[in-house]
């Protein structure tokens, strides 16, 4: 399923850019967003319609944050601590959400449920601490309300 | 002061064009279809606008440079890529005054002779991604972009183009490089991208902040906006205050105000006793003492950089050794790799400062830090690694003692 709908994606991106190199960021990301990660028939898939060797496109995969070959969780949780956030206990905050999912930043729960991803500021300064989880914004957290989000997206 | 860049975004729906056309939107793109190109650019160059990305290049020169380069298709890219820690100051206009970026995109592109335009936005800013692209359908169907516009001969497009996770893509070359596909790895300048941008092409690119400034310069007039704030700098700018500050946040205020008045009046003072700020992220050096103006030239006479004046206060609980840590992460992750003396010194230093940080440094690796940071600053490929030793660096020269206390007895 998930297949027909990166690729449905894919072939719109390349409809409406061309078939060239300046296309290939886009389709990667539009496929990370329906499958949560590049797969390998993906990449396969790129070649072939791009004509980008694989390479390369591995070599773009690799390099940005935002995009893994691994399959990712349901949820991905960014969680910031670069200066101003780290000003602001975002430390302990991630100290928090790895022991409540019981897992290492970068690493994904069993469940498929979460991925916990440390990163680089996100622009959220003033609501410090802050983190995004998919989409989503969370800000100026504590102990309490990063329970509390993580409770009620376990469901 | 009047609000230039941050005006009319406290009304409800702000981002609908409606509210910024009862503002008094594109008003300065209809005037422009009726001026010359090079009109234009004399206005923007008497505002004597410089560039707010961080490098402070006159705005006008840049334009005129490109809009003189024979080589055919001319584009302008906005680089909404904001990433240096404590920045935050794009996402308010991106998010509450888009169509004030796209009038300012469109002015621009008519002033150098492109039909094309991009906006490079970093790929966590979901919610401004969204908003954007809701702008540029809005003008598109009000015929502010697409064939003649407004009736004129002029025609002019804007595509959206997302990052991907890399703080290193905000440097102009390496903006170029994703944008084309590739890995962020950053060009050698010369050429500059007024002869050589993107796909090899003439290319103006500005920050979001400095492009905002233009739609005001026209109608005002450049003399007007070059008496606002600071005589050397003139001009409104938006300071992004965070840190352990009372009230942080993001303050449009005329270029050249004191760190103090930024900190004491508008930030409601230091949370605890103040120890040191950083004036323009975690590239710049530290200072310690706030009577010192935020303008470019204040700031760098007194021995740091405004950069992006993200504004980073820290306070007396704080190590400074936690915090030359904390900056030097950010920097190994970010670091492309390409060059050397950045992919190598960021990691060392990293190393280093983690051991000061668990009390098990060496006290001969103090001297050992400052001579990389000179090195990387004469060596490293692109701004990122020139700029990674200075929060570090200061923190030594200022604060050395703390490091000694964290040598390995």
């Amino acid at each position: 399923m998930s297949t027909v709908l990166w690729k449905m994606g894919v072939d719109e991106i390349i409809k409406e850019r061309g078939k060239s190199r300046e296309t290939l960021l886009p389709c990667l990301k539009a496929i990370q967003e329906v499958s949560g990660y590049v797969p390998q028939e993906a990449v396969s898939y790129l070649r072939e319609n791009l004509d980008i060797p694989s390479i390369d496109i591995y070599g773009v995969i690799t390099f940005y944050g935002m995009l893994t070959t691994k399959e990712q969780g349901k949820y991905v949780i960014r969680l910031c601590d670069s200066l101003p956030c780290h000003l602001n206990n975002s430390e302990e905050m991630v100290g928090v959400i790895e022991r409540e999912l019981r897992i290492k930043s970068g690493g994904t729960s069993p469940d498929k449920k979460f991925t916990l991803e440390v990163v680089p500021c996100l622009g959220l300064c003033d609501k410090a601490p802050a983190m995004m989880i998919n989409d989503k914004i969370y800000e100026n957290l504590t102990e309490e309300t990063a329970k509390k989000i993580i409770a009620e997206l376990r469901g | 002061m009047e609000k230039i860049l941050t005006k009319n975004i406290d009304k409800p729906n702000s981002q609908d064009i409606k509210v910024y056309l009862d503002g008094g939107g594109y008003k300065a793109l209809e005037g422009v279809l009726t001026l010359k190109p090079e009109e234009v650019i004399d206005e923007v160059k008497k505002s004597r606008l410089v560039g707010r990305g961080g490098a402070a290049f006159p705005t006008g020169l840049k334009w005129e440079f490109t809009r003189r380069e024979k080589d055919e298709p001319k584009f302008i890219v906005c680089n909404a890529d904001e990433g240096e820690p404590g920045t935050f100051k794009d996402r308010v206009i991106l998010s509450n005054n888009p169509h004030l970026l796209l009038e300012s995109i469109i002015i621009g592109g008519y002033a150098i002779g492109a039909s094309q335009g991009f906006i490079y936005i970093r790929g966590e800013y979901f919610e401004e991604i969204k908003r954007l692209n809701k702008a540029i359908e809005q003008a598109r169907a009000k015929g502010y972009l697409g064939e003649n516009i407004l009736g004129s001969s002029f025609s002019f497009d804007i595509q959206l183009y997302q990052g991907a996770g890399s703080y290193v893509c905000g440097e102009e070359t390496t903006l170029f490089e994703s944008m084309e596909g590739k890995r962020g790895q950053s060009r050698e300048r010369p050429p500059f991208p007024a002869q050589f941008g993107f796909m090899g092409k003439p290319t103006v690119i500005n920050n979001v902040e400095t492009l905002c400034n233009v739609p005001a310069i026209i109608t005002n007039g450049g003399d007007w906006y070059s008496r606002i704030g600071s005589p050397d700098s003139p001009g409104p700018k938006l300071y992004c205050l965070s840190g352990q500050v009372n009230k942080p946040g993001v303050y449009e205020l005329p270029m050249g105000i004191t760190l103090r008045e930024l900190v004491e009046n508008h930030g409601g003072g230091v949370k605890g006793e103040l120890k040191a700020v950083l004036p323009g992220g975690v590239s710049s050096s530290l200072l310690t003492d706030l009577n010192v103006k935020l303008d470019y030239k204040g700031v760098r006479e007194a021995g740091s950089m405004l950069g992006s004046a993200a504004v980073i206060v820290i306070n007396k609980d704080t190590s400074i050794v936690d915090v030359a840590k904390n900056t030097m992460e950010f920097f190994a992750h970010e670091s492309c790799g390409l060059c050397t003396p950045c992919r190598e010194g960021t990691r060392r230093a990293k190393e280093i400062l983690t051991r000061f940080a668990n009390g098990g440094g060496r006290v001969e690796e103090l001297a050992l830090l400052l001579e990389l940071g000179e090195v990387m600053f004469d060596a490293a490929r692109c701004g990122l690694g020139q700029a990674a030793m200075n929060t570090t660096t200061s923190a030594i020269k200022l604060f050395r003692d703390e490091f000694e206390q964290k040598v390995r007895k």
